[in-house]
């Protein structure tokens, strides 16, 4: 194994995206362009006119198009790329149950970006979150890194289960700002993610088959089950690639969520991507001032990491579940995943949902000192005055 | 599962699975796509006129059917178990070699 150093380049989330796309030795292409994941692409098509990739960019007209060619590309057996945002992530969603559905492990980067109406170009979690249900994986990004890290593992750990996988980074906040990021010398990607070695080879005439092709009532049940259990042996899967990815490159993401000063907080905020580097600033001042608060990052929303959140849940009084997102008529997603999780155990802390930064809205370190106040009023009170808070509203 | 796809299309039989495990991984045709005899939907018949083909085989690729085949002497001939007659070999064909025909039944 060559030794290890790394490149540092200082780039935007979506720059971090294309070189890792490139690093990925991805073979197709497919994408439209959309605000704020256009210059993702427009990276990708810079390595191809440069020569540096050898990559087969096809132009679509849609998103929707860009799913399907994705999945064709997919299953005849090559490394499939693409990525979205918003209105175009929702105009995919037919598609995205097909690839999953096919067990193909095409990857993409989703730009959370708010949906419309009004109309909105900034950051907000209800693009993806919208697509719990397709079948895919979901690894939300907290900074330019985890970009470049999510993408890389995300393909290895894709073509593990055969399941396709969507890697989340923050309108703007990521896509369009400039970080140091360390990137990987290609021979060393190539030995951490070697060659797809696809489940079956469509070119081999010989063993003809088509793909997605009718089940019955007498058969569809146990596809499903099948792709039920593949995203359950995805969490090992997960956290084993995460583990050889921190052995090889120094970066650990062994654990589906991370976590920080949870043994002895009272505590804990929970969250995923971008606002969770604020609350991770927020936590070490507010440790200082003698706050016994924690963090607890979920990196992997889908499969979800419900063993860690049970231990989280049996050492803490309470948690604060940070959602930039909502479903509405009820709460916010993360909030009623984790809910539910705990529902069939003893271990019930106090939780309170602070949905935030909706569309954008900025969420800074005083706003978590400010939800660290309440949650701890909350827990003293040792009990709810309401479940649900809109934090930013102007009241 | 070797079974699923070394079937010849003589033997072709639908497959019967009795637990999960013998499914495969993903949803691909259960028996081999040479099982399903799509000749049965045929209404109109394409015919080649021979004088006509140049060998491009374009009509071989467009063929959504396992039904066109390369013969030894070059020609194009076509497999009536799986031609459903849909045309698109005769809309393709770019010297209007095959044409379509109502099929007596
Ligand atoms: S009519 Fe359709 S199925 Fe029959 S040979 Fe032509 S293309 Fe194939
Ligand atoms: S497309 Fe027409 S010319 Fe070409 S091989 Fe088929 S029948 Fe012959």
């Amino acid at each position: 194994m060559a030794e290890y150093k790394p490149i540092r380049k200082v780039v935007s989330g979506n720059y971090a995206a294309a070189y890792a796309v490139k690093h990925a030795r991805v073979q197709v292409v497919a994408a439209y362009p959309i605000t704020p994941q256009t210059s993702i692409i427009e990276k990708i098509a810079e390595f191809i006119a440069n020569g540096e990739a050898d990559i087969q960019y096809v132009p679509v007209e849609s998103e929707h198009s860009a799913m399907a060619a994705s999945i064709g590309a997919s299953a005849a057996g090559a490394r499939a790329f693409t990525a979205t945002s918003a209105q175009g992530l929702a105009l995919m969603h037919e598609m995205l149950h097909w690839a999953s559905g096919a067990r193909l492990p095409v990857v993409m980067v989703n730009v959370n970006r708010a949906m419309a109406p009004p109309w909105s170009v900034w950051d907000d979690q209800t693009d993806s979150l919208a697509q719990r249900d397709t079948g895919w994986m979901q690894f939300y990004a907290e900074n330019n890194q985890e970009v470049y890290d999510g993408v890389l593992m995300s393909f290895k750990v894709a073509e593990t289960v055969n399941v396709p996988a969507m890697v989340i980074e923050s309108a703007f906040i990521l896509s369009h700002t400039y970080d140091v990021v360390e990137m990987i010398p290609q021979e060393l990607v190539d030995e951490f993610l070697p060659p797809r070695k696809p489940l079956y080879d469509l070119a081999d005439f010989s063993r003809a088959i088509s793909v997605g092709a009718l089940a019955t009532p007498n058969d569809y049940y146990e596809f499903r089950y099948k792709l039920a259990k593949a995203m359950e042996d995805a969490k090992k899967v997960i956290k084993d690639v995460g583990k050889e990815f921190g052995e090889r490159f120094g970066r650990d993401y062994s654990e589906m969520i991370e976590k920080g000063y949870v043994d002895d907080a009272d505590f804990v905020f929970m969250g995923m991507g971008s606002l969770m580097g604020t609350v991770k600033e927020a936590v070490d001042l507010l440790r200082k001032e003698g706050y016994k608060v924690g963090y607890a990052k979920v990196r992997w929303f889908r499969p979800f990491p419900k063993e860690e959140l049970l231990e989280i849940a049996e050492s803490v009084k309470g948690i604060a579940v940070l959602d930039r997102n909502f479903s509405f008529g009820q709460e916010g997603i993360l909030f009623n995943e984790a809910k539910g999780v705990l529902y069939n155990t003893s271990a019930r802390p106090i939780m309170k949902n602070y949905i935030v930064g909706l569309g954008g809205r900025d969420f800074t370190v005083p706003d978590v000192k400010a939800i660290a106040e309440d949650m701890k009023r909350v827990i003293e009170a040792g009990k709810l005055d309401r479940e649900v808070e809109w934090y930013h509203l102007k009241r | 599962m070797n079974t699923l796809f070394g079937e010849k299309k003589t033997e072709a039989k639908k497959i019967v699975f009795t637990s999960v495990d013998q499914y495969p991984e993903a949803p691909i045709s259960l028996a081999t796509t040479l099982s399903n005899f799509t000749g049965d939907w045929r209404t109109f018949i394409p015919v080649i006129i021979e004088e006509k083909c140049v060998k491009c085989y374009i009509c071989w690729k467009f063929c959504p059917e396992p039904a066109i085949y390369i013969r030894e002497d070059g020609y194009v001939g076509i497999d009536y178990d799986y031609c459903k007659g849909c045309g698109i070999c005769a809309n393709e064909c770019p010297t209007n070699a095959i044409t379509m025909e109502k099929e007596e039944k």
